[in-house]
């Protein structure tokens, strides 16, 4: 369905409704422009990075997994790295990605994470999703604040600019600005005494519960107006089969539909490996296969979209540096994360702390040499089009020292 | 069998002496009026049924929450009596086999759970059994946990919720589940620290584990007890993990020591010495450290005052549920009273503070319409929908109780479609009374905001 005909089936369904046509001329006004969206995953639990982004060029690294390191490029018929760039490589599960690399449109900001040395899961997703390491009071999370810094600047009022693809609402989207947290669009919608809900909900003096119902019919009607069903990937795009591809799926649904999609986050669970993590095969091996998998098929489903698309991945802290007694890995602290889109500049970025026993953190694990805060600073400046001076309400009390150079300028 | 049997004969004994006491406390005034009668039941039951504010204002307040702090004089046979029978473990170490062992297991015991949530009449000790299972949870997809299930939340959860916290820290740190969950089973200590060279004991080390694992040591200090901010280093996760070195599960899958696991040199936790060579004793005198850190007084107090009164609740009550928690040496009755027959509790702020957790919402709708279930399944799948499989909470953290956890635009979009549905009269195994408001009038009660709310 091209635009054209979704503003005007759009528009006689919301009269029909009753349904202000004011909201209407403000949506298709705002989806006029070509939007740019960021699309943010949470890798929960704790991925270790180590092995996702392969130091394979560091001797130490070898030394301090003597039975799950992934093996130096073309080291082992079994599998091995994918070398990016030399020194550094991808998990061989990875390979869906490497076509990206190869065509510049991922890069990787190794030994990146937070100020705050918290080994705590919770603690440390919390501060990377209100990206306020250390405060703990902070009340909305830092992709919500972007809504907030943008809809000022540029009088958006969509109410699908930020969406969930997730049971409950993860806290980078919780805050004032209207998100959305849905399981899939097919479920989302009321059946039954729709109109009387809505009223309860539009009218309840309960102001937390209002909002979100209101916010929901709001999106409701804008979506089953927009995203034509069944949904289609583009011709040989295919996501994994389970409950992250669905959501992966969803995201470019969304993002083709055209209905104001700013800001979209969803998350992949279970890389907390204590025991038996495994290498070139095993746990980590088949989390990464199902995350690189649908990267690679949201790159590919978003086509010409991904122009103006980043996706960036993210989790709480890297993995202790060394193995554990169990073949697998406990808390650490340094990070990888990944930027993927048509206007990233490719590469391996951040400086490489390296994995001796003097140069690691606390004596055990990756230093932080990027702040995780950087590399979102870059995205929402120089990708989202936030002016510098919005900067701050984004990210209070914080002053990017450097820029990772992720987005090309 | 006997053992718990005497076990209740003496909480009953031992609490009759204190009675009274509590009591005294609920002015008479304030116990009369239904809005705090039926704030009182929302609270501390699953939702009032028709009639129960009737029935507890003939009872007396205080007599009827004294009568909930002990569920051991009150029969439940006619809740038991509805549960779903369990399936014997196979006994092949088939891995599909096992597989699917674990996800009937699952939701048989989820819709267990369900139902004795509904029909329980010893509904505070449910509730508690929910909020404790949450604070010491464990995921029933990872590996055999789901077999070890069953008796973590029976004979480690329940038994424990009014019981003295240590008692149930030592029985959660001894479960299987919690064992296998945070991977301590597997935890050992340099070979050379364990004194121990026999070949035996080499070829177990080969088995089971070659070295440290912090999982357990870091949740016991940051969840179960001190709390995040409880004042623990990174060095004293390490020492705790140590101590526990050893603690692991036998080949019938019950709790074992097993000392050529050990790490048997000298701990120090929280800057107190435990002295090398303790064995098994060195894990016990740990949770001796932790049960009674006062910042583990805080945090249980903290977290009970937060499920019972509100998301912030009032610092002042959480200090006097801590300062009981001390005084009493952690007596989880006595926390749980002093809560419960606070000013702060009854005041009328306290009403409708609370968002219901999907398992909340779809219990109190169930025990609101009055409804017959002879079947919880549907109710399981509902409960997935709404992001709250029950025993399916991955990370260590549990599910949270906040609204600002549950509250989004999607969570009550599902809300409303299962009030509706609820409604029809559609669910298997779901049968509404006959004198039932029309369908319209129940999902538009259920799916409301204010029935989100408790």
């Amino acid at each position: 369905m091209n635009r054209r005909v979704f503003l005007k089936s759009g528009a006689m369904a919301m009269l029909s409704l009753g349904f202000a046509p004011s909201f209407l001329g403000r949506a298709a006004a705002a989806a006029g422009a070509r939007r740019k969206l960021l699309v943010a995953i949470f890798q929960r639990g704790a991925v270790d990075g180590l092995n996702m982004i392969v130091p394979h060029g560091d001797a130490d690294y070898y030394r301090l997994r003597p039975t799950i390191a992934i093996p130096r490029p073309g080291r082992d018929p079994m599998g091995s790295a994918i070398d990016l760039d030399g020194f550094f490589g991808l998990h061989p599960s990875m390979a869906p990605l490497k076509p990206l690399w190869d065509n510049q449109s991922l890069a990787v900001v190794h030994a990146c994470g937070s100020p705050d040395n918290t080994r705590s899961h919770f603690d440390a997703q919390d501060y990377m999703e209100s990206a306020t390491p250390g405060v703990k009071a902070t009340r909305d999370g830092w992709l919500n604040r972007y809504l907030q810094a943008a809809d000022d600047s540029l009088g958006r009022r969509s109410p699908l600019r930020g969406v969930a693809l997730a049971r409950t609402m993860p806290r980078s989207l919780e805050g004032p600005a209207p998100a959305l947290a849905i399981g899939s669009i097919e479920e989302f919608g009321v059946r039954g005494a729709a109109a009387a809900f809505q009223e309860q909900y539009e009218g309840s003096s309960d102001r937390l519960l209002g909002a979100a119902g209101s916010d929901a019919f709001a999106a409701m009607r804008t979506l089953q107006q927009a995203a034509g069903m069944p949904y289609r990937p583009a011709a040989d795009v295919q996501y994994p089969n389970t409950a992250f591809g669905k959501a992966l799926a969803e995201i470019a649904r969304l993002a083709k539909a055209d209905v104001g999609l700013e800001v979209a986050f969803t998350e992949l669970g279970n890389w907390d490996h204590h025991v038996n993590e495994g290498a070139v095969t095993g746990q980590i091996a088949n989390r990464l296969d199902e995350f690189s998998r649908g990267l690679a098929a949201l790159a590919a489903d978003l086509g010409d979209r991904l122009a103006d698309t980043v996706i960036v991945t993210m989790s709480e802290f890297g993995r202790a540096a060394a193995e554990n007694g169990n073949g697998g890995t406990d808390h650490g602290h340094g990070n990888a994360m990944m930027v993927i889109g048509g206007d990233v500049r490719g590469g391996v970025h951040g400086a490489w702390p390296g994995l001796s026993d003097a140069h690691r953190f606390e004596g055990r694990d990756l230093a932080v040499t990027t702040d995780f805060r950087d590399v979102f600073s870059e995205i929402v400046t120089a990708h989202m089009g936030v002016s510098r001076n919005a900067l701050s309400r984004i990210f209070p009390g914080y002053h990017a020292t450097t820029t990772p150079g992720v987005i090309r300028g | 069998m006997i053992r718990q049997r005497f076990t209740a004969l003496l909480v009953a004994i031992a609490l009759a002496a204190s009675a009274a006491a509590a009591e005294s406390r609920i002015p008479n005034s304030e116990s009369r009026d239904d809005a705090t009668l039926s704030h009182v039941l929302n609270r501390l039951t699953f939702g009032a049924r028709p009639g129960d504010v009737d029935l507890v204002r003939s009872m007396g307040l205080a007599a009827w929450i004294d009568q909930q702090l002990r569920p051991a004089r009150i029969d439940d046979h006619a809740a038991e009596a509805m549960l779903p029978p369990l399936e014997h473990p196979p006994d092949a170490a088939d891995q599909q086999e096992l597989r699917r062992f674990a996800r009937r297991q699952v939701e048989t015991l989820a819709a267990g759970k369900l139902l004795r949530a509904m029909y329980s009449e010893r509904q505070l000790q449910e509730v508690l059994v929910d909020f404790w299972f949450n604070h010491f949870n464990v995921y029933a997809a990872k590996g055999r946990t789901a077999m070890y299930l069953p008796e973590y939340e029976r004979d480690v959860i329940r038994p424990h919720v009014f019981d003295r916290f240590r008692d149930l820290l030592g029985a959660d740190a001894k479960s299987p589940a919690m064992l296998f969950y945070l991977d301590n089973w597997m935890s050992a200590g340099p070979e050379q620290e364990s004194g121990i060279r026999d070949q035996g004991s080499r070829a177990l080390r080969r088995r089971r584990g070659r070295g440290l694992n912090e999982n357990y040591g870091r949740e016991l200090l940051e969840l179960h007890t001190l709390g995040v901010d409880g004042g623990y280093t990174q060095k004293d996760v390490i020492e705790v993990a140590r101590a526990f070195t050893g603690w692991t599960i036998d080949r019938d899958g019950r709790f074992r020591f097993v000392p050529a696991l050990h790490d048997a040199g000298e701990k120090i936790v929280l800057g107190h010495t435990i002295k090398a060579g303790g064995g098994m004793d060195d894990g016990e005198q740990v949770l001796d450290i932790v049960a009674s850190h006062p910042a583990t007084a805080h945090h249980v107090a903290f977290e009970l005052a937060q499920r019972l009164v509100a998301d912030d609740p009032p610092p002042a009550l959480v200090d006097r549920a801590a300062a009981r928690f001390r005084d009493t040496k952690g007596d989880l009755r006595e926390v749980v009273k002093t809560i419960v027959t606070s000013p702060e509790f009854l005041a009328p702020a306290a009403r409708d503070a609370k968002f219901k957790t999907p398992f909340e919402l779809v219990v109190s709708a169930v025990r609101t319409t009055g409804a017959a279930v002879s079947d919880a399944r549907a109710f399981v799948q509902t409960l997935q929908q709404l992001g709250e499989p029950l025993y399916m909470c991955q990370p260590p953290t549990g599910y949270k109780d906040t609204a600002d956890a549950w509250v989004s635009a999607g969570g009550l979009v599902t809300r409303m479609n299962f009030a509706t549905r609820l409604a029809s009269g559609t669910m298997p195994g779901v049968t509404l009374p006959a004198d039932a408001p029309p369908a319209r009038e129940i999902a538009l009660k259920i799916g409301s905001p204010e029935f989100q709310r408790f």
